[in-house]
């Protein structure tokens, strides 16, 4: 209900999840809706490409994370109603702490395990040192 | 929310909230913002947590032991299935925030009732997955990779269980306490929890499945 939300609007806060909206049930039923139907093609979109030959091959790593990254947008957007108003300015600075942290966990451990993998001895010659 | 009023009586004896334009700090939030906040800082440290078992996964992806791939091993059109139950639980978990904000019980069970009966098709699929991978010796012990497996969607899994059991709960407390801004706020919390599960939903799918039988 949009009065329920009236004392959000300037200058103060929403709750992650909340949604400021005019307007009844039925915009907020279409907000859901139009989430679901881009999430549904971006999803097929994603099996189509891992699954086709049609495109080039070494794109298709790229082009996953690349609709992945746009697929959680549009969850953030539609379903948990992170916005860049000015409402959300708290929601969106933690998510982006928590993207940094992500980020640097995710990135670093590759980085690191990758150089680690390359100047290791292979394994067969490790295990015959212990011997 | 009739808590945003109520929550501190004595917070504005002089009315200057009607004052537009003179006030500039709303004073102390409201308790639905404070819990959803907070509740949205642990969500995040939980994605966080899901990050560290995601880099695991990644670096330990070609670690088969001789034993059985990704590209082996997955069912891509069971992992289809499964997204879609969780895109759709999605969507009716939406459906009940709306009919809790606008108190309609009836709708409001429902909605849950889907949402709990696609959380269930899900498990059911995921949990024959892991059976049928144990069976066809491809069980956590096996290799580096299938360890890393194992942990990462078994720990979605579990938070999808616990989703469920917090799901159920819900529809209980509307049945037997309604409405009350209390549990206006727990439903809330709950409905961040589900949509963050689709959302880590949609790396392992991209990461662990896609990438992972492509690899």
């Amino acid at each position: 209900m949009s009065n329920e939300y009236q004392g959000a609007g300037h200058g103060t806060d929403l709750a992650p999840g909340d949604e400021h909206v005019e307007g009844g049930v039925g915009l907020r039923v279409i907000g859901y809706l139009t989430g679901l139907g881009l999430a549904i093609l971006l999803t097929a979109t994603s099996f189509f490409v891992a699954g086709t030959d049609l495109v080039w091959q070494p794109s298709i790593p790229v082009a996953l994370v690349v609709l992945a990254i746009a697929q959680m947008g549009v969850h953030l957007v539609f379903f948990l109603h992170i916005t860049t108003g000015p409402d959300n300015t708290n929601n969106v600075l933690a998510l982006a702490f928590g993207v940094l942290i992500v980020f640097l966990v995710m990135a670093g451990s590759l980085w690191i395990m990758a150089h680690l993998n390359q100047n290791m001895m292979p394994m067969d010659q490790l295990m015959q040192m212990q011997r | 929310m009739s808590d945003t009023v109520l929550a501190y009586p004595g917070s504005d004896p002089h009315r200057l909230r009607s004052m537009a334009g003179i006030v500039e700090h709303a004073g102390p939030a409201s308790k639905r913002i404070v819990t959803g906040y907070g509740f949205w800082i642990f969500i995040l440290s939980d994605m966080v947590m899901f990050s560290a078992f995601f880099a695991t996964y990644a670096v330990l992806l070609g670690q088969t032991a001789g034993g059985p791939s990704g590209r082996d091993l997955f069912d891509l059109r069971n992992v289809a299935i499964e997204t879609g139950f969780l895109l759709a639980s999605s969507f009716t978990c939406g459906l009940a925030s709306i009919s809790a904000e606008n108190r309609t019980a009836f709708w409001f069970q429902i909605a849950m009732a889907v949402t709990c009966a696609l959380g269930l098709g899900f498990l059911a699929i995921e949990g024959r997955e892991f059976a049928s991978l144990v069976a066809r010796g491809a069980g956590p012990t096996r290799s580096a990779f299938l360890s890393a497996f194992f942990t990462l969607v078994g720990c979605h899994g579990l938070h999808v269980s616990a989703g469920i059991l917090w799901l159920l709960t819900m529809m209980a407390q509307v049945f037997t306490k309604g409405f009350r801004a209390d549990i206006q706020r727990r439903i809330l919390c709950f409905a961040l929890f589900w949509h963050a599960l689709d959302i880590i939903w949609i790396a392992v799918f991209t990461v662990v499945y896609l990438l992972g039988s492509a690899a």
